[in-house]
């Protein structure tokens, strides 16, 4: 390695008396959009491993329990079209949370990568607010994805184009709410907790979350039924339920957007205090 | 441009009974602490472990919240507009924090889009600042593939992208070879005959005294002296010393001679070195007052034993005797 010899010649012109000039006008937006950018094309630059990861499970799921199942004759005929709404919850809930609550983990405590953004020119909360939109594409895409797949294992899915701008809107509504659980997770849990911890939390949250079946069902099992009313995700799989197969008994579609808009919007709030927390001592 | 004029000289840095203390701390980490850092300096912060360097830096570049006092950089109140202090400040910072996923040059671009550089002056400054920090020959490498010296010219690069205008360096040399040492001195050298602002914190004395206009010496979150290096060791009075290298003449021996330099007038105490060229005899003088009156006296004596003297050097107590003398303890 040959150190440059000429010590001022080398150096750029801007690096000098300060001047800031290009950067004076700049705006805490402008800087977010830069950030997400960044995450865009690390992802991008790795998207078909990106999608084994996050279809691997649902695509087990759907298979065994939608195709298998009823093949066999354990499920009853009907019970894809049940499934397959729930799936795409779960799919969307899922990779949301692990998008954001791993990284979260190890930027904070190992790499210290996330310092180059919290000394980034924008408040605080907006670096934990692009962690979660970032972390929502994510999981909005591999909901997304569920459809392909579920027409390729199933041979049809429920669907109906009237309410595809719905289903969309719940499928980002879920992908949010599965950041912002990961943003608590990724904040509050100490690093040598977070493999207990993701052990305890996903499993009970993967199958309270009334995506295998119609939460109204439940009756006869009223403390699970009482259990899984308190998992976010049952809005999630419930809403989607009822936009796709409005036949099958369903929570009131309305009820659910309300429902998830209003966790969204507590869990947001305890994510980013959580992570102003970290972030500044 | 935003800087403070506070009576004749440009402020970049203005710290006013700076606290701060942790939560759950039993301490303040910073009892109050208060300089200011004129533009276009190299301020020293000069410390153990421990003593509240880091602290300082965290809450200068808006990373700690400070318990009590005031914090301006380049005009900017930290405390009361963080977002434009990041804007005016760079920062590099004691642990690598590079962007694993990203290439040695997109780390320095990604920055500066952050920051809202332009572009094609993003690309072009990576590039010239790639070679300025002998970087340019593996851009596309990961940062996980370097050295620490490389590590720490390549944080101290990307921090130079958006053109701050004060840079803070929190130990940029703990842990590196003497090689990249050397190399990073060069570097902060040549930052600052361009004229960058640059604050830096060490815990070892010499580097403090190379690189810093003026130094402030810090321990247990409390400033004891702040001043040039040779302010700062012209004002320990006591221990000068004289140091003399000469080449032994026909006659008379070491220990003689050493006899006789310890009967002068304003001689303390003489303690024979080892010479490290090997061939002659090296005597370390201590001197009551000041020891240039007493080089003439010390040649007649030299010149009586037939030695020829060939160095002398006027011993002054460096920086680590300043900390010592103010805190009682070594450095580390
Ligand atoms: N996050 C923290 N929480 C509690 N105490 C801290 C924290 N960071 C540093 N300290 C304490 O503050 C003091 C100063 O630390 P620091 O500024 O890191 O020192 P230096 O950088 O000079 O080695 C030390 O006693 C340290 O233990
Ligand atoms: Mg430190």
């Amino acid at each position: 390695m040959s150190a440059p010899s000429e010590p001022a010649a080398g150096v750029p012109q801007s690096v000098g008396p300060p001047t800031v000039g290009p950067v004076a006008h700049w705006g805490p937006w402008r800087t977010g959009l830069a950030i997400l950018r960044r995450d865009l094309m690390v992802t991008g630059r790795e998207f078909p491993i990106f999608l084994a990861q996050v279809i691997l499970q649902p695509l087990f799921l759907l298979f065994v329990f939608g195709k298998v199942l009823t093949e066999l004759g354990y499920a009853q005929p009907g019970y894809q079209e049940v499934l397959f709404p729930g799936l795409v919850a779960l799919a969307a809930v899922l990779t949301g949370l692990q998008s954001t609550a791993l990284p979260l983990v190890i930027e904070f405590s190992y790499s210290n990568e996330i310092e180059d953004r919290l000394l980034a020119p924008l408040p605080v909360g907006a670096v934990a607010v692009e962690k979660v939109v970032f972390a929502a594409m994510r999981g909005f895409v591999a909901a997304a994805v569920m459809f392909p797949i579920g027409v390729w294992i199933l041979g049809s899915i429920p669907w109906q184009a009237s309410t595809a701008v719905a289903v969309a809107v719940m499928m980002v509504l879920g992908s949010l709410l599965g950041a912002a659980m990961g943003l608590i997770l990724g904040t509050y849990v100490p690093p040598n907790r977070i493999n207990v911890t993701f052990a305890l939390v996903l499993t009970p949250l993967i199958f309270t979350g009334s995506s295998q079946y119609p939460w109204p069902s439940l009756d006869h099992i009223r403390w699970f039924q009482v259990v899984s009313a308190l998992n976010p995700m049952t809005y999630v799989s419930e809403g989607l339920r009822g936009l796709m197969v409005p036949s099958v008994p369903h929570i009131a579609t309305w009820a659910c957007f309300v429902v998830a808009a209003v966790y969204l919007v507590v869990l947001m709030l305890v994510g980013m205090y959580g992570f102003n927390r970290r972030a500044l001592s | 441009m935003p800087v403070v004029a506070s009576g004749e000289t440009t402020l970049a840095v203005e710290v006013r009974d700076l606290v701060k203390r942790y939560a759950k701390a039993p301490v303040d980490s910073l009892t109050g602490v208060s300089f200011q850092v004129k533009q276009g300096e190299v301020f020293g912060f000069l410390g153990p472990n421990g003593a509240g360097k880091s602290t300082t830096i965290g809450i200068l570049t808006t990373r700690i919240r400070p318990t009590g006092g005031r914090a301006v950089v380049a005009g900017v109140d930290v405390a009361a507009d963080p977002v434009g202090a990041r804007r005016v400040l760079g920062v590099v910072p004691q642990q690598n924090n590079l962007d694993r996923s990203l290439s040695v040059r997109q780390n320095l671009i990604y920055h500066a889009s952050y920051h809202g550089v332009p572009r094609a002056t993003r690309n072009q400054l990576a590039d010239s600042l790639l070679e300025q920090f002998g970087l340019a020959d593996r851009p596309d490498g990961r940062p996980d593939d370097f050295s620490g010296g490389q590590i720490q010219r390549m944080m101290i690069a990307r921090a130079l992208m958006h053109d701050p205008a004060v840079l803070f360096l929190d130990e940029p040399s703990t842990g590196l070879d003497p090689a990249a040492r050397l190399f990073l001195w060069e570097k902060i050298a040549e930052l600052k005959e361009a004229g960058t602002t640059v604050v830096i914190t060490t815990h070892d004395m010499d580097e403090a005294a190379t690189l810093s206009d003026r130094v402030a010496i810090i321990d247990h979150g409390t400033l004891l002296a702040l001043d040039t290096p040779q302010q700062l060791v012209q004002g320990m009075h006591s221990e000068r010393t004289l140091d003399c290298t000469m080449e032994p003449g026909p006659t008379g021996d070491a220990a003689s001679l050493g006899i006789a330099l310890g009967g002068l007038a304003g001689v303390r105490a003489v303690d024979q070195l080892d010479d490290p060229a090997g061939t002659g005899w090296r005597y370390r003088i201590d001197v009551d007052g000041e020891p240039a009156p007493l080089v003439a006296p010390v040649a007649t004596v030299v010149a009586e034993t037939g030695a020829k003297l060939t160095d002398v050097r006027l011993g002054e107590p460096n920086l680590e005797d300043v900390f010592i003398h103010l805190t009682g303890r070594a450095l580390r």
